[in-house]
This record gives structure tokens, C-alpha cells and sequence, in this order.
């Protein structure tokens, strides 16, 4: 009865832009000139509302915001990949991928002050709301792509989460559902270094966080997050093949949170200013630029004239957004069930608008 | 005649033959027919694609029914014991109840939770809970609670096809104790909606699932309403207030510990609406505050008609 070897495994890394704007050609996905421009000015706009909630919100015009600063190629070039072909998933750290899909600014402004309108996606579009409760959606996203399988719809689903979710119990009973019933689903871990306070290195003592998705029975694959051509090409792929009826992909996007948690948050009670410096010089989005410029696809003023857009897209989104109004306190008495139930119109009716 | 089992099982296979995005989903639901045989021969009807047997995971097969209901399927998952849901209950406080308000109606989550509850079948821990009070706190989610045959094949087709999510609690005790004449064809109870049992002057007897049988037998010789609340969220408060205002005593009778109990609710809303009714102060009659006890003090726990006799001679001498 010998003792023996009953599984190896490998994880596999890709990166194929460096911090130099260096690529690696064998590795280049297909894009070509025109949607390598779409993506960086996907990467500007998401940017310019980032920043824009952060200013807004230390004004006290917008409620408690999670930036996205650091994140940006991992979130606009998933997103990108997946378009409306599959159904979108996100935590609360994902503007940058609405934003990628087309989410109308205005109803990011509405979400981000506290109100619920915001959420209400807009038909035709495949986002599920915001999910707040850390790791829950994993199953949700899990079931979605049963639900497609069995109504032959070719929309795998792609969650997204952070590093911290990975320990939770959600991303393991879904991730395990969509390895047993081998689905078509996308599982994105934005592992951007900390959950609050607590690093990576605290967070699990696994090496990668991808081959969590090996005990599952599929694929787990490491990219550099800050780099737009490896999350794209991963995240392709693991798409294809999720409509190729051969299941799970986990992708953990190797990233960074640039800003605190929240807009409540002080990042620099638990971390070195070093350690985010050395981080700043791997900005996804000086790296794009520096590619673009080395191919000739950024003539002088480029740069400057997409941040221009980006900025009159976010003054017309924040205008939008104000011109809209705040939302009707009777609101909330009308969605919690589809027809409201005798004691909720009491409520309603006996409801005094707060005065 | 029927047993509650199988007019589960008449109901499951009528909605399913209905409506073909109906699908069941839970722990050894499939091949084995489930636990207590509420899907048995589900699965060689419908096939596994719609009898789907789950890996061994509350909170993520609650978690997909959400997704699944999300776009387009109307997932009825089971949970093989109350005490097992427990896992899921974030799913369920959390998402499924929200999905709604949270994304302003654009999706909804048209899933039913199945699970056994109650004790008297003595079963090791975590196999007789009735904490059906703290789902009942959720906004955004429904509780029914069927008390026999008929009512439980009616509501559960009525769970089926509402559009907002329910958890529909079957009293493990009652799942062949009893028998009564179920029509073959499908039909539905309307959920929220009460049903009085039998009609009297001097008291209103509250009950609802595994406490009915015992309430009824206990109403016996007394001139009493005896109402099935049958839906606990949201309850018919109108029932319950037009018996009550015709009655001026009420009694409502609960298997689960008092504190914070269903009850606790009735009757606080008899107090605020019908206190001028009232003859007698509104009494609950309930199990302890105490973990609920191994089979061998479960009997001591549990109600029993003496104790609703008890309660019901008291509320009349006031």
C-alpha cells in the first residue's frame, strides 16, 4: 500500500504589459487601435468619477464611497471583455465596471448619495445590483447561470468580488455549485492587497488566491490586475469557454487599492506611505498611456482631450443627477413586494412625508 | 384521502407541470425523493435537470434559488430541517428579500424556501425548531404556514406562483397525522388571507400550523372562533380583529418560545387596535424561553391542550 501522490496542481500568472508600457506581442490579445483607445477612455472616465464622488463627498454631497483608485484596468478591461453578453455581478467597489458597461453616470451620482433609484438598472442592460454584503452574490451569480443554462440563454455570469470575500463562505458553496454542476460562470476576485485593515497576507495563508479555485474542480488563474491586456485576455477566454459548456473560471486580478477603504476610512493607520508609492508607479492607467504612446496612438493633446471628455461626461452625468430630484419617500413602501401587501398601504396611507 | 406529504407532492407536480420554469432543488431531493418523500417521484417525472440535487450547502442553495429566480426560473428549494436553514438566513435577510427594493423592482426573486419545522417527532437538536417569528421580522419576505392537507397543497401552489419570495414552513408532526379529501386538480389559497375554523362568541383562539390540530381539539366544547392564520407574513390583521372585536377575548397559541414570538405580534396589535373589544387581557399560550429540549423533555415544552385549556378558562372567568 504505497503512499503516493493523489493530486498536483499549478496556477498559472499572465502579465503582458509592464509598468514601462512595454508588452509582450506573442501574448497581445486581437484589439486593435480603435478599442484599445475605447478602453482607455473607459479607463479616464471611470477615473474622473471616481475622483469627482471622492471631491463631491468631502463637500458633503455624496454619501460614503468606496474608491476604485488603483483598480481601474482590472474592473474597465473585465468589463470590457464581458460587455452585454454576460450577466454582471458587482460588489460595491465596482463602479469602474459599470462604468465600462455603459452604466448611466447619473444613476451612479444617485446610488452613491443614497438613493435607491440609482440602482434600478436599465433595461436591456445584464447588471445585477450592487450587493453590499460581502461574498453573498457569489451564489446569486452561480444561480444565473444555471437559470441560462436551462433557459439556453448564452449569458455566463461574472461576479465580482474582492480578495476578503475569498474567505467567506458564499464564494466557497457557490464557487463549488459552479464547479458540481459545471456552469458557466466568471469568478473575478479584485485582490487589491487589503479588506479594511487586514492584508492579503493575513487574509489566507494561500499562496494565490486563484487556486482556491482548484479544490472546486476548475481553473484558477493569476493576472497582473493594473495590467489592461492580461485582464482582458483572461477574462476572454474564461468567457469563452464558459459558453463552450466547459464551466468555472476563477481570475484573480493581482491589483490595488490606491485610496482608503472608504470615504470613512484612514488607510494610513494600517499601512506604510511606501508601500502605496511603490504601487503608484504601476498605475494601470500611466501604463496604458505609455504603451499608447510608444505605438504612435497618442498624438500630442491626446491625453488632455480625454480627460476633457471625461470631465464634461461627469459634469453632465452630476447635472443629470441634480436635475433629477430627490426620490419620493412613498417609494419605499411600493417595492418590497411587487403588490403591497393590506398592512403596508396602511402604513402608506397613515404616512405623513416625515412632518 | 391524502396525508400533508403527499399533498406536498400532488402541488409540486401540478406547478410543475404547469409551468415549466418551476424547479426543485435541495439535499437529496432527486433520486431519493427527498427526506420526508415531499418529491418523491419528482425526478423520474421531470428529470434531473428539474429535480436537482444539491451539494450539502444552505446558505448557497438559498443563494441560487436567488439567482435562478432572478431570470426566469421559479426555484422551490428545500431545506431538510429548520434548524438547517439557519445558514441561509443571511441569504434570505440579506438578498432575497431585497432584491426588489434594492434594484427599484427591475427583479424579483419568485422562489420558494420548503422546510420542515416543529417538534413531536423526536428528532436529535436542531431538528424541532419553529423560529418562524424571526423570518417574519424580514420586510420583503413571505411566511406561510400550512395545518393540514388541503391548506398546505393550496398554499403551496399559491407560494409557487407569487412573485416575491416565501418560506413555506410544514409541521413535521402533521406530515402524516393526518388525512382529508384533496381535490386531484390544481388549486390555490390565497396567501394573507386567514380561515376560521369554527365559529363562537366567548373567545378568539389564534393558532396557526403544528399548534392548530391541538387548538381545534382544545376549542372542543367551548363557544370559540378558532382562526388558522395560515399566512404568518404578512398576516390577515382583519381576521383577526373582526373576531376579536365580536368576541372581546383572545388567546393565541404558538409552539415557539414566547419571547418575541409571532404572538407577540398578534397580540400587540389586538392592544392597539381593539383594546376597547377587549374582556379579557390577551393571553399567549407558548413554549418556553429555554433551548428547546432532546425528545425525552420535548412533551414538557411543547403545548399541550391542557395548557390551551388552561389559558382559554382563564381569559373567560376574567
Amino acid at each position: 500500500m504505497p503512499e503516493y501522490t493523489a493530486g498536483t496542481f499549478e496556477v498559472k500568472r499572465l502579465d503582458i504589459l509592464d509598468s514601462h508600457g512595454n508588452s509582450d506581442r506573442a501574448l497581445m490579445p486581437s484589439l486593435g487601435e480603435p478599442e484599445i483607445k475605447d478602453i482607455y477612455h473607459r479607463l479616464v472616465l471611470a477615473r474622473a468619477f471616481d475622483q469627482r464622488v471622492l471631491a463631491l463627498q468631502r463637500e458633503g454631497r455624496m454619501g460614503t464611497y468606496a474608491s476604485i483608485l488603483g483598480q481601474e484596468a482590472s474592473q474597465v478591461a473585465s468589463a470590457y471583455a464581458a460587455g452585454n453578453n454576460a450577466r454582471v455581478f458587482p460588489s460595491y467597489r465596482e463602479t469602474g465596471a459599470l462604468i465600462a458597461l455603459g452604466y448611466p453616470l447619473y444613476m451612479l451620482f444617485q446610488y452613491w448619495s443614497g438613493d435607491e433609484r440609482g440602482m434600478r438598472v436599465p433595461d436591456g442592460m445584464n447588471i445585477f445590483p450592487v450587493c453590499i454584503s460581502v461574498g453573498s452574490h457569489v451564489p446569486h451569480a452561480v444561480g444565473a447561470a444555471m437559470a441560462a443554462r436551462i433557459k439556453k440563454e448564452k449569458l455566463p455570469s461574472v461576479a465580482y468580488f474582492g480578495d476578503g470575500a475569498t474567505s467567506k463562505g458564499d464564494f466557497h458553496e457557490g464557487a463549488n455549485m459552479a464547479g458540481a454542476f459545471n456552469l458557466p460562470v466568471v469568478l473575478i476576485c479584485q485582490n487589491n492587497q487589503w479588506a479594511i485593515s487586514l492584508p492579503r497576507s493575513r487574509q489566507s495563508a494561500a499562496a494565490t488566491l486563484a487556486q482556491k479555485a482548484i479544490a472546486y474542480g476548475f481553473e484558477g488563474i493569476q493576472v497582473d490586475g493594473n495590467d489592461v491586456f492580461a485582464v482582458y485576455t483572461a477574462v476572454k477566454r474564461a468567457l469563452d469557454k464558459a459558453r463552450d459548456g466547459k464551466g468555472p473560471s476563477l481570475i484573480e486580478c493581482f491589483t490595488y487599492r490606491l485610496s482608503d477603504h472608504t470615504t470613512a476610512d484612514n488607510a494610513s493607520r494600517y499601512r506604510s506611505a511606501e508601500e502605496v508609492e511603490h504601487w503608484k508607479k504601476l498605475d494601470p492607467l500611466a501604463r496604458l498611456g505609455k504603451f499608447m504612446e510608444k505605438e504612435g496612438m497618442m498624438p500630442s493633446g491626446y491625453a488632455e482631450e480625454a480627460a476633457r471628455q471625461a470631465t464634461a461626461a461627469v459634469d453632465e452625468g452630476f447635472r443629470k443627477y441634480e436635475e433629477a430630484g430627490p426620490p419620493s419617500p412613498e417609494d419605499m413602501f411600493l417595492n418590497t413586494f411587487k403588490t403591497p401587501a393590506a398592512g403596508q398601504m396602511a402604513q402608506l396611507r397613515g404616512f405623513s412625508g416625515g412632518k | 384521502m391524502v396525508n400533508m406529504v403527499e399533498a406536498l407532492n400532488m402541488a409540486l407536480a401540478g406547478e410543475m407541470a404547469r409551468d415549466s420554469n418551476v424547479v426543485i432543488m435541495g439535499e437529496d431531493v432527486g433520486v431519493d425523493g427527498g427526506v420526508f418523500r415531499v418529491s418523491a417521484g419528482l425526478y423520474g417525472m421531470f428529470g434531473p435537470e428539474r429535480v436537482m440535487d444539491m451539494p450539502l450547502a444552505e446558505s448557497g442553495i438559498v443563494g441560487m434559488a436567488i439567482g435562478m429566480s432572478a431570470f426566469g426560473l421559479v426555484p422551490v428549494a428545500e431545506i431538510q430541517f429548520m434548524g438547517f436553514l439557519y445558514p441561509a438566513f443571511d441569504q434570505l435577510i440579506s438578498n432575497a428579500s431585497r432584491i426588489r427594493a434594492r434594484s427599484r423592482g427591475r427583479y424579483g426573486c419568485p422562489m420558494v424556501v420548503r422546510t420542515p419545522y416543529g417538534g413531536g417527532i423526536k428528532a436529535i437538536e436542531l431538528h424541532s425548531e419553529s423560529a418562524e417569528a424571526a423570518f417574519c421580522h424580514i420586510p420583503g419576505l413571505k411566511v406561510v404556514v400550512p395545518s393540514s392537507p388541503y391548506t398546505a397543497k393550496g398554499l403551496l401552489a399559491a407560494a409557487i406562483r407569487d412573485p416575491d419570495p416565501v418560506l413555506f414552513l410544514e409541521p413535521t408532526r402533521l406530515y402524516r397525522l393526518i388525512k382529508e379529501e384533496v381535490p386531484e386538480e390544481p388549486f390555490t389559497i390565497p396567501l394573507g388571507k386567514a380561515r376560521l375554523l369554527k365559529e363562537g362568541r366567548d373567545a378568539t383562539l389564534i393558532s396557526w400550523g403544528s399548534m392548530l390540530q391541538k387548538t381545534l381539539k382544545a376549542a372542543g366544547a367551548y363557544d370559540v372562533d378558532v382562526i388558522d392564520l395560515m399566512t404568518l407574513s404578512p398576516y390577515d390583521e382583519d381576521a383577526v380583529l373582526a373576531s376579536v372585536k365580536k368576541t372581546g377575548r383572545a388567546v393565541i397559541i404558538q409552539e415557539a418560545p414566547r419571547n418575541c414570538g409571532f404572538a407577540s405580534e398578534v397580540a400587540a396589535c389586538i392592544a392597539e387596535k381593539a383594546i376597547l373589544s377587549l374582556r379579557a387581557p390577551v393571553t399567549r399560550v407558548a413554549g418556553y424561553d429555554v433551548v428547546l429540549p432532546f425528545p425525552k423533555l420535548e412533551d414538557f415544552y411543547i403545548p399541550n391542550q391542557r395548557r390551551i385549556t388552561d389559558a382559554i378558562e382563564e381569559v373567560l372567568k376574567y
